[in-house]
């Protein structure tokens, strides 16, 4: 079959605004696809030029390499503070947090629902795979009850360590938040799904209708020692259980 | 280390995941609940010193144990603890800095540990392990001292002694049970006047009383509790100060130079605070130079400085950024302070 | 009497667990031991390496500017560390994977083809066990049972019979090889 190189169509390109440089993600992340995600948002909205990434501590933590935007990086859990600041002093930028579990949900929990109740103009991407990647595997908030990580060995007790925390269903309780949501990546559709609310928590902040928070369930094949496969099949028979899906807050 | 925590009688560990200390966290997790102890991984550090606080007003041995970053949490509750006094063990295995930096080993966080860190007046003791056996004999320690001075206290330690493996011996358990009573300890009000466990003073003539109180014990500190080791220094002409992972690999230098006929000694603190002035002082009357080497900008360089005053040289050669000097690299610098 | 090994390759390669079976090894001879990985930038160039010292005294320092014995098993580990090597010592030369021989004339090179010794074994991944049999008889500090029965202590919380047994074979062969 010859091919008139002509007539090709570009129908996947790498988005403009990311650099060339390579995530550090493991591969078959999820993290890759968020991230990915965003990206392609900057591009539909056209705001590459006046978005502020505040990058957390955790897997994503120099993810200000990766775009063609500025980028600040945050002490541990205090993402949300400082995007406040940013954002409060220049309300012109697109100010976006993108924390894990541990970041958001642990360290950085008064920061998290402090800065929601606010009400600040902010986009906060929420990347719950239910351990603490970075730093080899650890219990999460998020951790399912009976999960195996390195710091419950024999699985999650919530006698000693309490529930998988829903952090969007806790940030819907309040007054202030627009848009609040909970997606997954783990087939075609629901990549689709999670990309229009990534889209949409954006716009919000683009039109000054105030806080958004984007949950997404994600995987992490190195420290749940799973394929990506496996862990795909994973989130959507077990986690999506302790993590119901859809839009908990849509005031826009 | 986290074993010799429990041989010391510890019995209550809440910490929270940091690189690189996560192996006694994950360790804890395992052994605390077999030992009938508790344990939590608080949702921060700031969580985790305040678990300490209550523990140890509950009147059992607590530790904690973190990284740099997370050290600098913890430093508010510190001083909680040494307002409170409040025994309690605190393990930093210091890492890169400031800031996130990286995880590679470092010793820029003596200024930290031993000139206050948190706010106020206090004094907190602090330990410095070169070895891993030295490292299991002063965690045992650092319990007994707690308790001794109600005192928070620090092993200092860096990434280096975290990732290595060599043989050790542990000593004896110590139980628990057996452990010399804490009168001043929260175990409920039953046949005798309540306790209470505060820092909160308002008027300045109770607080000044209290604190200068807390002042005389770390004076007694200071007089009874001084360690250090020499090596080689008693025909020494020129002498190397160093602590932690660095004056493990300065007696290596030692050796190197004495081939050479370097009359070359080492002082190693252990004590980082009560600091070892007396011996540093007498040694400067017999010796031309005294280097001090450090995984820092120079920070310790300070205490023997003030030691030393101008009876010797003080030159300084530190490494920044995780970077581990070899026992060429501190040979060199001897060299050139000999020439 | 002091020994000082680096062993080094590309990560994967296993050098970090053959120097802890070393160094278990060292310590159930009644040797003092260190074993020290490396850390940091050095571990995302491609290259693992760790030092694993032995000794009749208390051990000074874990880091060694000059190690008496080198197991270079992939080119970039050869190129780093050849010129390090102390005078006299010894340098295992992984030629299934390196073209070239040592520079060096002052000191012992044996080069070992520890890959395909390993894949005629049926394992590609026992290379390192080849490796360390191969020093274990070139220096002579550790007897061969010793590193068997560490290599079986550190393996025992995986069951794989199957592994431990191809490891015994790698090392025998390792040892025989020179
Ligand atoms: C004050 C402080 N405490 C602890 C750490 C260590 N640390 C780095 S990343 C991280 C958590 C990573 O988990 P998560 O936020 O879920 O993100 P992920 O890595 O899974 O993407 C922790 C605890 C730190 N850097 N600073
Ligand atoms: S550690 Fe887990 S969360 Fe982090 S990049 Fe790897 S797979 Fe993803």
């Amino acid at each position: 079959m010859s091919v008139n190189a002509d007539k090709m169509v570009r129908v996947f390109e790498r988005p403009r605004s990311l650099t060339d440089a390579q995530f550090s993600y493991c591969p078959g992340c999820h993290h890759g696809l968020v991230t990915r995600i965003v990206a392609q948002t900057i591009d539909e909205l056209g705001i590459q030029d006046r978005t502020v990434i505040v990058a957390p501590v955790g897997c994503a933590v120099t993810m200000y390499e990766w775009f063609r935007c500025d980028g600040i990086q945050a002490a541990h859990g205090r993402a949300c503070a400082v995007a406040t600041g940013i954002k409060r002093v220049n309300p012109n930028l697109i100010v976006f947090t993108y924390q894990g579990d541990g970041d958001l949900a642990a360290i950085g929990t008064a920061e998290s629902i402090h800065a929601a109740n606010r009400g600040e103009n902010i986009t906060v991407v929420f990347i719950n795979n239910q351990i603490y990647g970075m730093t080899g595997g650890q219990m999460a908030p998020t951790t399912l009850v009976g999960q195996r990580t390195t710091s419950c060995p024999d699985g999650r007790n919530a006698q000693l360590a309490g529930y998988p925390i829903r952090f969007a269903e806790m940030i819907a309780q309040l007054d202030a938040p627009v848009y609040v949501t909970r997606q997954a990546l783990y087939d075609q559709k629901r990549i689709m799904a999670a990309s229009r609310a990534i889209k949409k928590a954006f716009q919000c902040q683009v039109e000054g209708k105030g806080y958004s928070l984007v949950e997404v369930l994600t995987n992490c094949p190195t420290n749940w020692r799973m394929s990506p496969a496996q862990s795909n099949s994973h989130l959507m028979d077990e986690v999506v259980r302790a993590f119901p899906l859809g839009d908990l807050v849509d005031r826009d | 280390m986290a074993e010799a925590a429990i041989c010391a009688g510890c019995r209550a560990y809440f910490g929270y995941p940091i690189t690189p200390q996560n192996e006694i966290l994950e360790y804890m997790a395992a052994r605390m609940p077999a030992v009938g102890g508790a344990f939590v991984q608080a949702e921060s550090e700031v969580a985790a010193i305040n678990m300490c606080y209550g523990a140890s007003a509950a009147g059992v041995r607590t530790m904690t144990s973190s990284s740099s970053p997370g050290i600098s949490l913890k430093m508010e509750g510190i001083s909680y603890l040494a307002a409170a006094d409040l025994p309690c063990v605190i393990i930093n295995v210091a890492r890169g800095g400031p800031g996130l930096g990286n995880i590679a080993p470092a010793q820029g966080d003596y200024f930290q540990a031993t000139k206050g860190g948190g706010h106020g007046d206090y004094r907190m003791i602090v330990l410095g392990p070169a070895t891993i056996a030295e490292a299991i004999e002063i965690v045992m320690l650092a319990f007994d001292l707690a308790d001794k001075y109600r005192v928070p206290v620090m092993v200092l330690s860096d990434g280096m002694l975290g990732q290595m493996m060599e043989p050790i011996k542990l000593a004896e358990p110590v139980d628990p049970g057996l452990l010399p009573a804490k009168p001043w300890a929260l175990t409920g009000a039953s046949g005798r006047r309540p306790n209470a466990v505060t820092s909160y003073a308002m008027d300045p003539r109770d607080l000044n009383r209290i604190n200068t109180k807390r002042q005389t014990r770390y004076r007694q500190i200071e007089e009874k509790e001084v360690r250090y080791r020499e090596t080689e220094t008693s025909d020494a002409t020129i002498v190397v100060v160093a602590y932690g992972t660095v004056a493990r690999i300065a007696r290596t230098t030692v050796k190197m130079a004495r081939s050479q006929g370097i009359k070359l000694g080492l002082v190693q603190p252990i004590t980082l605070w009560p600091f070892p002035y007396a011996p540093l002082r007498a040694l400067s009357n017999q010796v031309n130079t005294i280097i001090t080497v450090e995984m820092s900008a120079g920070q310790m360089v300070e205490d023997v400085r003030l030691a030393v005053c101008d009876r010797a040289e003080t030159p300084f050669y530190g490494e920044l950024g995780g970077l581990v000097p070899t026992p060429k690299d501190i040979l060199r610098e001897v060299q050139r302070n000999v020439s | 009497m002091e020994q000082s090994f680096v062993l080094a390759g590309f990560g994967g390669q296993g050098v970090i667990l053959a120097g802890k079976i070393l160094a278990q090894a060292g310590a159930d001879h009644g040797l003092q031991v260190t074993w020290l990985p490396s850390y940091g930038p050095e571990m995302r160039g491609g290259t693992a390496n760790c030092t694993v010292v032995l000794s009749d005294e208390p051990i000074g320092s874990p880091v060694v500017d000059n190690p008496t014995v080198l197991v270079a098993m992939n080119l970039p580990s050869l190129d780093r560390f050849e010129k390090t090597v102390a005078k006299g010592g010894t340098i295992l030369i992984n030629s299934s994977l390196i073209a070239r021989t040592a520079e060096r004339n002052d000191l012992q090179v044996l080069n070992v083809p520890v890959n395909d010794i390993a894949v005629s074994l049926g394992n590609s991944h026992a290379a390192n066990m080849v490796a360390l049999g191969t020093v274990i008889k070139a220096t002579g500090t550790i007897p061969l049972e010793l590193i068997k029965s560490a290599m079986v202590k550190m393996l025992s919380h995986k069951d794989n019979a199957e592994l431990v047994a191809v490891n015994q074979q790698a090392l025998d062969a390792g040892y025989n090889a020179v």
